[in-house]
């Protein structure tokens, strides 16, 4: 029973397609948010951190056969703003 | 004047900008973002402030994809007037319709207050009711109005007198102190500040008012 079991959660998990996008501010376009967290960072002991990039992970879950293609089409028509932002796409 | 005023889940100006729209004469029809057409005949759409889907990913970035966006972009490209205040500038940069971004203000705080506003041109349609040169006051209330764009789009926007309105004291770090720009036609006006909430005497200003009675005036003669 147990056997069979695992059997069906590894079938489940080839079923799953994600793609993780890792969208961030181009460099050269001034972070505020990235800045204040380095701030904090200096203000609570932490020497040595010379500067702070701060993004977003999106996680999509996607219908088998989804190609990286149609993922980077998603990230530019909406995920990302391509004039201020940057993005990679990890498939999974 | 034939006015649409787009309606965002989330807008939360589009009342106002129909009242200081009609208040210059114009006919004014609310538009769902639903809705795959605007009505017949319009002039002018106006894309109102507020928080449209909760600034949900980036300021208007949603709201860019809804369904109206396709019969705004038709309108754009057919030469018709387009009015973006505050979220609604946001919507018109992640469109494309206007160049640019709008990024965290540098302070990271959002700030409500008048601020003053120096006409950098009468060029336009929005514009021509002030001299070049007048400083106006005009209300802001954003957390996400810094102007940026490259180098060379600001170089391009200056080059062709495409910047309306700039801070006479940058309150949120915008490029160059850029408030309002105009699209290459000059058809399409995105500023953050708010000329509706300057447009009547109950406001404690109508700095705001010109910008109306010009698009009337032009647009009725039109």
């Amino acid at each position: 029973m147990a056997f069979e079991y695992l059997e069906r959660e590894e079938a489940g998990d080839r079923d799953r397609m994600k793609a993780t996008v890792h969208v961030i501010l181009k460099n050269g376009v001034l972070d505020p948010q990235g800045e204040a967290v380095r701030h904090a960072l200096g203000a609570s002991g932490f020497a040595g951190v010379n500067g702070v990039r701060q993004g977003k992970v999106i996680e999509l879950d996607l219908a088998d056969g989804t190609t990286e293609a149609q993922v980077t089409e998603m990230c530019e028509k909406l995920l990302a703003n391509t004039v201020i932002e940057s993005y990679r796409i990890d498939m999974s | 004047m034939k006015a649409a005023v787009i309606v965002f889940p989330g807008s939360n100006c589009d009342r106002d900008l129909a009242v200081a729209f009609r208040a210059a004469g114009a006919d004014v029809d609310m538009v769902w973002h639903k809705d795959t057409a605007l009505p017949d005949n319009v002039d002018i759409v106006g894309v109102p402030g507020g928080f449209s889907f909760g600034d949900y990913l980036r300021c208007g970035a949603i709201a860019a994809n809804a369904p109206i966006v396709g019969a705004l972009r038709a309108h754009a490209d057919r030469g018709g007037y387009v009015l973006g205040i505050c979220n609604g500038f946001q919507v018109l940069t992640e469109t494309g319709l206007l160049p640019g971004a709008l990024l965290r203000n540098a302070g990271l705080k959002y700030v409500c207050k008048t601020v003053g506003l120096r006409v950098e041109t009468s060029q336009s349609a929005f514009s021509e009711g002030y001299n070049a040169g007048d400083v106006v006051d005009i209300p802001i209330a954003h957390h996400d109005g810094n102007y940026f764009a490259d180098t060379a789009t600001l170089d391009r926007l200056e080059g062709e007198d495409r910047v309306v309105f700039r801070y006479t004291d940058n309150p949120n770090g915008s490029q160059r102190d850029i408030a309002g720009i105009l699209s290459d036609n000059r058809r399409i006006l995105g500023m953050m500040p708010h000329p509706e909430r300057a447009a009547d005497a109950g406001h404690g200003g109508t700095d705001g008012t010109a910008l109306f009675r010009a698009l009337a005036g032009q647009l009725t003669s039109a």
